[in-house]
């Protein structure tokens, strides 16, 4: 047991996320914060460890900070293990070299003396900006019954929406046959979900060469995947059904953070069998006041309501003042919402003081743009934060 | 100003029966996601006391539980940290201990061979946020032996068990009686002392010469001319949790923004507790909540009004709860009305029930009961 892992997981932290605008100005994509006291890695990490799957490298470098205090020594997630948990992997100065991850693979490329290191047989390659419940046991299982070389999560999704994706084209027995990155035209509605496990010397060998090739991006999907088909090399499919979201742009973060809502919501956060672990700070409960008003939301730790929430998604110590009114918008944690105040269609990232009679995004309902108010921002009283508006704090 | 915390977890178990039936009265739950054994635990590392044994008797499995590592407390460290104390019993005898004294004679290896100076004893049937680094400040200062936690107030009859102490202007302890006189006003010891561990040590030696029994009688009351005895005056929040009436006011004062803020609003100086990763409070279309107090995980469709949530629980649509504490994982079916209701951890209550207790004798439901 203690020099062997059979499955070891890399998880690519390290992007920017540009697309989440200010929401990303001081933070990695992955550790933006999700349903009220999650961050976006909470996912990924919490399935990790709910499919038995106890080692994970963690690659970083877009602004790391925030990251890896966020992780730690991985005990809110129970990996801090004696051999195995979870280590974050920033670039470093090796003796002939100095470099930054230039693409996905070759952050893994970088990385191959930490995997080596526990001698698995698999390696399971994750991102860090997905929110899905995922049992990676079941797709190692199912990639040992097959033999394959590499198998690739794939989700069904709707011919329109497949132009947008990595579309795999299987045949009958889910051998992936073709893939095309973005197809205008697509074949199948077979997403890839970025997320792949490979025979470990299998990605060693095609890392290598990958490396060796001036031309290349160096990425996953541009690379080495086709370049693994182009050698004929067994490459599966495994389908995944299930709720899954690429929470990558503003738009599909509200949507995500929308998608916890309702009687029944479509991204069940409450089952017991699969939690979702996160960094507790010992925060006290909710306090709703008289007068308040709170329907159709989620509500965490600490935060005082005693306006209006409505299809809201609230996060810790958030205060949403007496006569100040909140719809159809996300509130990062220790924000607060002054007494007056309008919120509609907005995601407020942490410490973002609302002042008093200030109006922050259009009330009109479906397709319009989303407010965003970057960490930090203090709204001066009956300011007006247009709808799409993307407000960061200077820095000084 | 290095000190070991020692905490009584069950000193006053039968005070509520019902709730400490099935665990010890550290292990009571309370506001929502504590144990009152919580804000003891939570006091002593905000003084950075990170030396903390916890003694035990009876019905200690559910702070065991609780307890874990004391890692949810960063009390699962390698010099110190959290230790729990099963009863002792020696090869000589079998019976348990039954005072503070005894119960301080079995672990007195642990007092001798620790190095801090001073020893913190607290009990925790109560919620206070005493800040012990000013009191060791104080009792170090002072040049005290002993030094005494009390509070200026009218003695109720909760407290007509604790010591009441009298001070001279240096804040010396020249008078004491053994029980408090109920409906005086007096300095009443909230039964946390700080101790010279060398001293407390040679008393607990003494003691199985001179026959000492009692740690008010023979530690305290004894020793007020040859000890140096000191009073600290704590003006703060005290909860005492020693009957059903008192434990549902309790609760209900946390309805209050000034005892939250009091308790809970000094974001240094957390309370802290065992986590149980559950995901936020859902509040659904049809909800109604006024002025409640409701812990992560709950899932409401519901009424509630003045309430406290404990984790996990459920209300679903129709039902009104009010003036209740539902405990973690209470499940309350639809059309139900509940008022002054105290529900154990997983009760469950079936649709269509009315339940009402009041103020003075809440309606309580115990563990797992179903009605």
């Amino acid at each position: 047991m203690y020099n062997h892992k059979k499955c070891v997981a890399m998880l690519l932290a390290g992007g920017q996320g540009s697309r989440l605008k200010a929401l990303t100005t001081k933070v990695a994509k992955p550790a933006v914060s999700f349903g009220a006291k999650y961050r976006i890695i909470d996912f990924t990490l919490s399935n990790c460890v709910n499919s038995g799957i106890d080692t994970v490298g963690v690659l970083t470098q877009y602004q790391p900070l925030i990251l890896n205090e966020y992780i730690g020594n991985g005990q809110p997630w129970d990996l801090d293990r004696t051999f195995g948990g979870v280590h974050v992997l920033p670039p470093y100065q090796a003796k002939n070299s100095m470099e930054w991850y230039k693409g996905t693979a070759n952050a893994i490329y970088q990385n191959i003396n930490f995997i080596e290191n526990y001698h698995p047989d698999h390696v399971l390659i994750l991102s860090g900006d997905h929110i899905y419940k995922m049992d990676y046991q079941k797709m190692l299982e199912d990639h040992i019954k097959n033999d394959a070389d590499c198998t690739i999560a794939v989700l069904e999704v709707s011919l329109e929406e497949a132009s947008r994706f990595g579309i795999m084209n299987t045949d009958e027995n889910n051998r992936i046959v073709e893939f095309e990155e973005k197809p205008a035209k697509p074949k199948s509605t077979k997403a890839s979900m970025g997320i792949y496990i490979f025979k470990r010397e299998k990605l060693f060998s095609y890392l290598r060469s990958d490396a060796l090739d001036p031309a290349s991006s160096n990425d996953f999907g541009k690379n080495i995947i086709p370049n693994m088909l182009n050698a004929g090399e067994k490459m599966m499919a495994y389908p995944f059904k299930g709720y899954w979201k690429d929470v990558g742009t503003i738009s599909s973060l509200w949507e995500a953070n929308q998608d916890l809502l309702g009687e029944a919501p479509e991204f069940d956060i409450y089952d017991s069998a699969w939690k979702i672990y996160s960094r507790n700070m010992g925060i006290e409960p909710q306090f709703i006041a008289d007068g308040a008003v709170v329907s159709n939301s989620l509500i965490t730790s600490g935060a005082k309501i005693y306006g209006t929430v409505i299809n809201s998604v609230i996060g810790a110590s958030v205060v949403v003042e007496k006569g100040a009114v909140v719809k159809d918008s996300v509130i990062f944690a220790d924000s607060v919402i002054s007494s007056g105040a309008t919120v509609n269609y907005s995601i407020l990232d942490e410490e973002v003081v609302i002042g008093e009679e200030c109006v922050v995004g259009s009330p009109k309902g479906d397709g319009v743009e989303i407010a965003v108010v970057g960490r930090g921002c203090v709204v001066t009283s009956k300011s007006v934060v247009a709808a799409g508006a993307n407000i960061e704090k200077e820095d000084k | 100003m290095s000190a070991v915390g020692i905490i009584f977890s069950n000193i006053h178990n039968e005070t509520i029966d019902e709730l400490t039936r099935k665990r010890t009265s550290a292990s009571i739950p309370f506001g929502g996601r504590y144990r009152l054994i919580d804000f003891a635990l939570s006091n002593f590392v905000n003084a950075d006391v990170t030396s903390v044994g916890v003694l035990t008797q009876k019905n200690y499995q559910s702070l065991m539980d609780h307890l874990g590592s004391g890692k949810d407390w960063d009390l699962s460290r390698k010099n110190g940290g959290l230790i729990i104390f099963p009863p002792y019993s020696s090869h000589r005898s079998d019976f348990l201990y039954e005072n503070r004294f005894e119960a301080l004679m079995s672990v007195n290896g642990y007092i001798e061979r620790r190095h801090e100076d001073y020893v913190i004893l607290t009990d925790c049937d109560n919620v206070n946020v005493i800040d012990y680094q000013d009191v060791l400040k104080q009792h170090e200062n002072s040049g005290a032996d002993i030094t005494i936690v009390y509070r200026n107030q009218e003695v109720t009859s909760d407290l007509s068990d604790h010591m009441t102490i009298e001070c001279n202007d240096e804040g010396r302890v020249v008078k004491a009686t053994l029980r408090a006189k109920v409906g005086e006003v007096a300095n009443v010891a909230v039964n946390v002392w700080v101790i010279n561990r060398r001293l407390l040590h040679g008393l607990l030696v003494d003691a199985a010469t001179t026959g000492a029994k009692s740690f008010h009688r023979d530690v305290l009351f004894a020793n007020i001319k040859s000890l140096k005895i000191y009073g600290y005056h704590y003006q703060g929040i005290y909860m005492h949790m020693n009957s059903m009436e008192n434990y549902y006011k309790g609760n209900m004062l946390l309805l209050n923004d000034s005892v939250r803020n009091e308790l809970f609003g000094n974001t240094d100086k957390r309370i802290y507790t065992k986590v149980r990763d559950s995901a936020p409070t859902r509040y659904g279309d049809s909800a109604i909540v006024q002025n409640s107090f409701i812990a992560d995980g709950c899932e409401i469709e519901g009424t509630v009004i003045n309430c406290i949530l404990f984790r996990g629980v459920k209300i679903a649509k129709g039902t009104v709860v009010k003036n209740s504490i539902l405990m973690q994982d209470t499940s309350v079916g639809a059309n139900c009305n509940i008022d002054h209701v105290i529900t154990d951890k997983n009760v469950s209550i079936r649709d269509r029930n009315n339940l009402m207790g009041c103020e003075k004798v809440p309606y309580y439901l115990g563990k797992y009961a179903t009605v």
